[in-house]
């Protein structure tokens, strides 16, 4: 599934142009990632929380050379599935 | 921000009645979960991917009481951010 399955949905279902669909779309997502882009979280229920965790620098090692490396402190973007997914999926 | 955030965003930004703002994000969450319930894969350009993991069943231990539990296979969801979120979230870019 990709954005164009998406788009079609809303089309076919909430009775917007395909031109509106498309532009709703893209805004939903970039609604979100403008959030997360400032550090907020997105909570979704039913489906997952987006979370951006602050990560310490550690010393890591390239696996290949065996060099000792320093990996800097980051910032990175995790997803926490909702039980109910979970249970969805396994159900 | 919580759904009802993103609703409420949406409709401000696209000029939408919030019934319509409300079935859009609630069709987008469904459609994934409907996706990810079959087993497929979703890929959204500039967000990331969704993807679902079979874990086989594995003997764990309660934690508390140090008792053998054995857990049943199971699916899990596993999201991967996408490069161009990934650097924005990092704000190295």
């Amino acid at each position: 599934m990709t954005k164009i399955d998406i788009i079609q949905d809303v089309y076919e279902k909430l009775g917007f142009s395909k031109k509106d669909s498309a532009r709703i779309v893209e805004s939903v997502f970039d609604i979100m990632k403008d959030s997360l882009t400032r550090g907020e979280k997105i909570k979704v229920s039913g489906f997952g929380n987006f979370l951006v965790k602050e990560k310490k620098s550690r010393r890591g090692r390239n696996p290949q050379t065996g060099t000792e490396i320093e990996i800097t402190a980051r910032k990175v973007l995790t997803f926490k599935s909702s039980q109910v997914l979970r249970k969805a999926l396994n159900g | 921000m919580n759904k009802s955030g993103l609703i409420e965003t949406l409709s401000k930004k696209e000029g939408l009645t919030e019934k319509k703002a409300i079935d859009i994000v609630n069709l987008i969450f469904k459609g994934f979960t409907d996706e990810l319930k079959k087993g497929g894969r979703i890929e959204i350009r500039g967000l990331g991917s969704f993807v679902v993991r079979d874990y086989q069943a594995y003997t764990g231990r309660n934690p508390k009481t140090g008792k053998n539990i054995k857990v049943a296979p199971k699916k899990l969801p596993f999201f991967k951010v996408g490069k161009e979120l990934k650097e924005r979230v990092d704000g190295k870019k």
